[in-house]
């Protein structure tokens, strides 16, 4: 089964329930922990896996061979992302615009086009608490997450419970994160913005047809707009974590809720049994 | 005229409070909210859209069944995993997944495939009690919110220009890729808000990186600092050896909250101790923004 945690609106708490559920189910079950907020990963901070192998990763951008280029402007003319500008008796290419998609150097009438690499970032591989531990780290400066979010998701150990750590937002990298999920985890606050950001990332689901349910965090800081919500709309609340100063300090720290406080162990693993049976 | 955006690596830090008390505090200038994906700041100025425009980011390819011969080239090619067999032998495109590149459109050799212009999300221009206001809501799910960053930014520098406002201050999206690096690019300062914790202190890290990568001056305020002291003296440290101004460390105040909720920016709302502190970064902010000149 693969769960993914998403939210929305960033700071929630996806990282927190992402790597507490994985901690608590470990113990009975193997668990394969993927961490795609490729941009700002976080989750190692609180598994703190043995990095054991490191693997670069790039993008296929167009390196134009000048001797074989007649210029006819073909290329720049297919380029969807207007990363290839033709000139009189020049060819620029722009890494940063390219999505990598070929058209160019398949499209090219004189085979002028080769496709290289170019680092985007890396992925790196682990293990912690016999978890199985993977995340991507993007480049300084790369603006493209989702490709190397593929490469991330390439690595998925299916004989495994796979848990997803998706990024912040409702768009592509959240997309690319989530889907192919059995289901989601939706983690929010209740409070205005909390839940503005939770009625999106329930629409991006329903369009990706994944089924999902709520985590509450902070569950007494606002009000019940939130709850009143999920029960329009049916969408189970599995689970509501009140504030405590403590976890925010044991955050702080890259520390775990279920080390501050070992019954939500039992908590987090009835949150997994109530997604399983949600499932059948 | 300058722009200043506010962003922070991490999301939840506080940027959308910053914000709206911003634009509370300051004169002359119009509000622009980046963050596309998961926009909030509306909920807080509360505007009357003036005008509202539709955003196509992109092209989505569709397959016409009637013309299409099965053959599966398209498939072959295409790199975003995005056109599936169906168990009858119909290929179909999923437009979530595609990323309108072309490359089937052009390869077809029976011209069974469109390219249409996808419609990914709308912007406005709004009027607010705190002065012009432009927004934006990308579509569920969609691309290329970097470049309905861009479009908005272009209309708030406009309005800017046109009213003879000196300030363009931007909210800005979590992370550091597209639509961060399009909420950056050509502003006057970052004001980077990060949390004492280790996902906050390393994902400023990142974020600061960013901001230098594309030559942008940054300005750093802690948020909760008093969650974590130590952890705020790391980031005091960190920002000094950088030469990053610090602009001020705002305490936990659950009146944060509570403005929220009552939809208000936190200087109209309470007095606070993060009220207080607020209004000294924006006095801050100020002073620097005027020193770093042109």
């Amino acid at each position: 089964m693969i769960v993914s945690i998403a939210s929305g609106k960033g700071g929630t708490g996806k990282t927190t329930v992402a790597v507490n559920l994985a901690l608590s189910l470990a113990e009975n079950q193997p668990i394969q922990f993927l961490d795609c907020d490729v941009e700002e990963p976080n989750a190692h901070f609180f598994l703190r896996p043995e990095i054991t192998k490191r693997k670069e990763v790039s993008l296929p951008i167009p390196e134009i061979m000048e001797d074989k280029c007649t210029f006819c402007g073909e290329c720049a003319e297919v380029c969807a992302y207007n990363a290839i500008a033709v000139l009189k008796d020049n060819v620029l290419v722009f890494p940063e615009l390219c999505h990598g998609c070929g058209g160019c150097s398949l499209l090219c009438p004189e085979k002028a086009i080769n496709e290289k690499g170019q680092r985007i970032g890396d992925i790196e591989f682990g293990t912690a608490n016999d978890i199985q531990f993977i995340h991507g780290k993007l480049d300084i400066g790369q603006a493209m997450s989702p490709p190397l979010i593929r490469q991330v998701k390439k690595h998925m150990n299916s004989t495994r419970t796979i848990i997803i750590d998706a990024p912040p937002g409702t768009s592509c990298p959240v997309v690319e994160s989530v889907k192919g999920s059995d289901y989601s985890l939706l983690v929010t606050e209740p409070t205005p913005f909390g839940l503005n950001d939770l009625r999106l990332a329930v629409e991006t689901l329903k369009k990706l047809d994944i089924p999902c349910g709520v985590v509450i965090n902070r569950s007494d800081i606002g009000d019940s707009q939130v709850e009143e919500y999920c029960h329009e709309q049916h969408i189970p609340i599995l689970m509501t974590i009140p504030m405590d100063r403590k976890f925010a300090v044991a955050y702080s720290k890259g520390e775990t809720i279920i080390k501050t406080q070992p019954d939500y162990r039992e908590k987090f693993q009835e949150l997994f049994r109530k997604i399983a049976a949600i499932k059948k | 005229m300058k722009q200043l955006v506010i962003i922070s690596g991490k999301g939840g830090t506080g940027k959308t409070i910053l914000s709206a008390s911003f634009a509370s505090l300051a004169r002359n200038k119009v509000m622009v909210d980046c963050d596309v994906d998961a926009a909030n700041l509306y909920m807080l100025l509360h505007p009357e859209i003036q005008e509202s425009h539709e955003f196509s980011g992109g092209m989505k390819a569709r397959i016409d069944q009637n013309n299409c011969s099965r053959c599966g080239e398209c498939q072959d090619h295409c790199r975003f995993s995005a056109i599936h067999e169906k168990k009858d032998g119909e290929f179909i495109i999923d437009s979530i997944s595609c990323e309108g590149c072309g490359v089937c459109y052009h390869l077809c050799p029976v011209e069974a495939i469109k390219m249409k212009k996808s419609l990914s999300g709308e912007w406005f221009v709004s009027r607010t009690k705190y002065g012009p206001f432009v927004h934006a809501r990308l579509g569920i799910g969609e691309e290329n919110s970097g470049k309905l960053v861009t479009e908005v930014r272009k209309k708030a520098k406009e309005l800017a220009e046109k009213n003879k406002l000196d300030l363009v201050i931007i909210d800005g999206p979590p992370g550091i890729g597209c639509p961060v690096i399009a909420s950056l690019s050509g502003t006057h300062m970052a004001l980077i808000v990060t949390e004492p914790t280790l996902a906050g202190i390393h994902d400023m890290e990142r974020v600061a990186q960013t901001a230098h990568h594309f030559k942008i001056s940054t300005a750093c305020c802690i948020n909760k600092y008093d969650i974590n002291p130590e952890n705020s003296a790391i980031i005091e440290n960190w920002c000094q050896k950088n030469s990053i101004p610090l602009m001020g460390k705002i305490p936990f105040d659950e009146d944060v909250t509570h403005s929220m909720v009552n939809l208000v920016p936190l200087p109209e709302y309470s007095n606070s101790a993060a009220s207080k502190e607020i209004k000294s970064i924006w006095n801050n902010i100020k002073k620097l923004i005027v020193l770093r000149g042109e």
